[in-house]
Formats: C-alpha cells, sequence, structure tokens
C-alpha cells in the first residue's frame, strides 16, 4: 500500500505516493530526480546522501520518504541562490576541496550546518563536525581549509 | 527491504494499539539509524512499522521535582543542546557527544538509543542473539575482538546503548507503557542478559513502549563518562566507563561505577564502588578501582586488549568526575 506525501524540496512544494519502504535518497534521486545527493554505502556510514531536513543534516539513505512528509528538505541543488553560488560552494571550488566530486554534496552540507551552530571553529571542531562524512580521496586538510576559508568569509 | 505497512500515529493510545503481541511482528520507528540498518539486513522483517515521531507527549526535556525527565523521542542533539544536561550531567553528555556522527545525532532517539539492538556481527548475520550455529558459539570459536569481557554467557555480544552505562550509574528510571497502562524500571533492570535466543536483551516487551526517562537530580553527585576509542569518527567506543560519584566533603559518600561495550547488559563494577566509599579520589585510588573493576574479567581468545581499556575507562571517569569535569 502507498501513502501520499508532501514535502518541499529546495522550497518547491512535491506530492507523491510512496511506498513505505521507499529510502528518501531513493526518492529524491529516482522519483524527484535530484541526484546531486550521491548513494555511497547506503549503510548511513559514508554521508554521502547527507540532506537537509527541517534544517538538520541527516543521511539520506537511513530515513523512509515516509519520515519526511510534510517535511522541508534542502538537497546540494538548493544551495546556490539566484545563481549564486553559497560561500560554503565557493570556498571548496576556491579551496580545491574536492578530488573526485563523490562526497563534494555531503560534505557541503555537513559543513554548512557545522558553521550554522559554530561560525568560527577550530580546525578540531571542523573534523569533529564531518565525522560523518567521508572522502574516499583522503582530500580532508583542503576541504578542512576550505571550511575555513568559508567561516572567514562568512565573517565568522 | 521486506514490504511493510507503515502507520504514523499522533497520540501514545493509537500507538499502543497498533501493537503486536509477539517479537517480529511490529517495529517501532523513532530516529530510525538502528531499525532501518536491521531491516535493510533482514535481522528485522516487521509487517508493520509504527512512527512514534509525531506523537508530541514523547517529546521534550523538563526537570520536575523527581529529576529530569527526557521523553524517548528526544534527538541526542536536543539531548545534547540542554544547558541542563550539560552543566548537572557531564557524563550524559559525553555519553551522547560519543554516538558518532553529527547526522546520526540529528536522528537518533534516547529511547532509540537504550532499544537499539546489538552489534555483533554474528547477531547481524542473523545468527540470533547468542550466536550459536550447531549448538555451538561462534563467538567462542570465532572473531570475538570486540564481543564481552564480562557475563560468562551464553550471550557474548556486547550492549551497544552509548546512554545505557551513564544512565544506570545515574541511578535513571525508564517508563514504559503498553494498551493496559504503564510501569516503571530502573534502567539497570531494562537490560538482561537473554539465555536464549527467544528472549530480548531488553526487558520491554513486544507490547510496549518506551515513553520517558527519568533521570534523578545532580544535587550533591559528581559524574562523568570516559570513552576508549580506536578512532574518533563512526564507531562505537571499544570500552567507556561511566560514573557517579556521592560526595561528602572531598570524600566519597558512595559510587556507582558501570562499564559500557564490556558485556550484554551495562556492567555494575560492585567491585570497585566498594573499594570507593569513604575514600578521597586521588590517582592511586583510582587506579585501584579501575583494577578492582576488571578484577573478574573473563576475556575471550581476542578481546584480552579490553580487559586494560575498561581499567583504564574507569580510573579516568573517576579523575575527571572527582575535577567536577566530564
Amino acid at each position: 500500500m502507498t501513502h501520499a506525501i508532501t514535502v518541499t524540496i529546495n522550497g518547491k512544494p512535491y506530492a507523491h505516493q510512496v511506498e513505505p519502504r521507499l529510502l528518501l535518497i531513493h526518492y529524491l534521486r529516482d522519483v524527484v530526480g535530484l541526484t546531486g545527493p550521491h548513494i555511497g554505502c547506503e549503510t548511513s556510514i559514508c554521508g554521502a546522501c547527507t540532506v537537509m531536513v527541517d534544517g538538520k543534516a541527516v543521511k539520506a539513505c537511513t530515513m523512509f520518504a515516509v519520515q519526511a512528509d510534510g517535511r522541508q528538505i534542502l538537497t546540494i541543488e538548493g544551495l546556490a541562490t539566484d545563481g549564486r553560488y553559497d560561500p560554503v560552494q565557493e570556498a571548496f571550488w576556491n579551496e580545491h576541496a574536492l578530488q573526485c566530486g563523490f562526497c563534494t554534496p555531503g560534505m557541503i552540507l555537513a559543513a554548512k550546518q557545522l558553521l550554522e551552530r559554530n561560525p568560527n571553529p577550530t580546525e578540531e571542531e571542523i573534523r569533529h563536525g564531518l565525522e560523518g562524512n567521508l572522502c574516499r580521496c583522503t582530500g580532508y586538510q583542503h576541504i578542512v581549509n576550505a571550511v575555513r576559508a568559508a567561516a572567514a568569509r562568512m565573517g565568522g | 527491504m521486506q514490504a511493510f505497512e507503515y502507520a504514523s500515529p499522533t497520540t501514545l493510545k493509537e500507538a499502543l494499539s497498533l501493537l503486536g503481541e509477539r517479537w517480529g511482528e511490529v517495529d517501532v520507528l523513532a530516529g530510525g539509524t538502528d531499525l532501518l540498518s536491521l531491516m535493510k539486513d533482514y535481522v528485522h522483517t516487521p509487517k508493520r512499522v509504527v512512527n512514534i515521531k509525531g506523537i508530541a507527549e514523547l517529546g521534550g526535556i523538563r526537570r520536575t521535582p523527581a529529576g529530569l525527565r527526557i521523553g524517548a523521542t528526544v534527538t541526542l542533539d536536543e539531548l545534547l543542546a540542554s544547558p541542563v544536561v550539560r552543566t548537572e550531567y557531564p557524563s550524559l553528555w559525553t555519553a551522547a557527544d560519543g554516538v558518532r556522527s553529527p547526522q546520526i545525532r540529528n536522528m537518533g532517539t534516547v529511547g532509540g538509543d537504550l532499544c537499539q539492538r546489538p552489534r555483533c556481527w554474528y547477531f547481524r548475520l542473523g545468527y540470533g542473539l547468542l550466536a550459536q550455529k550447531d549448538g555451538t558459539s561462534l563467538v567462542v570459536n570465532g572473531e570475538n575482538k570486540y564481543h564481552a569481557i564480562f557475563g560468562g554467557g551464553p550471550a557474548y555480544f556486547v550492549s551497544a546503548s552509548s546512554l545505557g552505562p551513564a544512565l544506570v550509574a545515574l541511578g535513571a528510571k525508564v517508563r514504559l507503557a503498553s494498551a493496559s497502562g504503564a510501569r516503571e524500571l530502573s534502567v539497570e533492570e531494562f537490560f538482561v542478559i537473554p539465555k536464549s535466543d527467544a528472549e530480548r536483551e531488553i526487558a520491554l516487551r513486544p507490547n510496549e513502549i518506551l515513553t520517558e526517562i527519568l533521570v534523578p537530580p545532580a544535587t550533591g553527585v559528581r559524574n562523568a563518562t570516559y570513552e576508549v576509542r580506536h578512532k574518533e569518527a563512526l564507531d562505537w567506543p571499544l570500552a567507556t566507563a561511566s560514573v557517579t560519584l556521592r560526595m561528602k566533603g572531598a570524600t566519597v559518600e558512595s559510587a556507582r561505577v558501570v562499564m559500557g561495550h564490556v558485556a550484554p547488559i551495562p556492567w555494575v563494577a560492585r567491585e570497585a564502588e566498594r573499594l570507593l566509599a569513604g575514600k578521597t579520589i586521588t590517582e592511586e585510588v583510582a587506579e585501584q578501582a579501575g583494577k578492582a573493576a576488571v578484577a573478574g574479567a573473563r576475556p575471550l581468545s581476542q578481546n584480552g586488549y579490553k580487559v586494560r581499556l575498561a581499567q583504564v575507562a574507569v580510573k579516568r571517569a573517576l579523575l575527571a568526575a572527582a575535577r567536577g569535569k566530564a
């Protein structure tokens, strides 16, 4: 049996009938067509599927789409405003904080939450805040640099 | 994942009416960080899933004359944001912060932490809580690096709960509701060592929902948690200790010392508790208490290292509590 859900994704309302077992990540990618959030491990470890639900970073592989009913979702596609990158996106670009780019959408959203909660984090706090996101290219130092640069840019 | 029927009730009464009489029929969903992994691996194949996050009365942290009342669906992130928890219950705060990562703390709930299933890889592969095949233990004869050093079997998994040891040490209670009423148990009684695969590792019944946690006032006590980890990110700790010290000046009037990840339940170190009564916490006393805490450990073929880790965790938790810092 399917359930009717309504969600707001990147500011746009959506309504769909979904099976309860449909994971949020599959809903976003296969039903809505937003392929920015990636599927890495599908076991809530790697963080490539990280999106914001009601302003909190979560792993979209470890949530059912039905749990998102009535809630606000932000994916990497919704981060830029009026064609201008978010400061975190820009900092990742400037600081070469990606190699293959697979972890980047999740990494940026996790970094965004980290800076919302702590506008001027130390290196240790940045690493603690990004614990839920793995970079298989192991480019962590540049990612940390990017978060620092974004913090400076945002006036933290 | 096997298909299931989904319900998202808004009242506790309705949620309770949707539960089953036997384990396996219905699963309760809050944060889902453990349940979804169990369902993906077909360890749990419920016919119905009841989402309790929409039930307002199960949320919220509130100070009451009896102590702190924490709703079961409070997330670990909400718990960490509570000034009362940070200042008065540092042992609970440290344990919640030890749940890695931020995304899991945003979803995972306090009730879910207590009800999560063991991480034992044989259990997760479908061999049950006792992890036996043809009547012999896969753990004893197999890969037991992360298994229990206390309890003596036949269950060798370790309790995965991060908050359990801190809550036992603080003397907290859980409230369990069913359609016919509610009962309260100490968190210590809530965790049980199963003797057969038909039993569970917690005292919750299939027709019950854990609705809240009650932590007694922290007046006159010092508390701390210390975790020993293999790596900072993602994983569960290897061994932890949570202590609560009731003080009279600089002297310990009574102590609770509870170790985590060393047994199928949060393991109370009674020998260490007895040793600490009437003492002042010094480096030497803390060291002795650590040794006393692990004196009865019976490690398996690959986990002897955990004895030392648990001993050090007890020592460092005591020193942290004595300093008044978590």
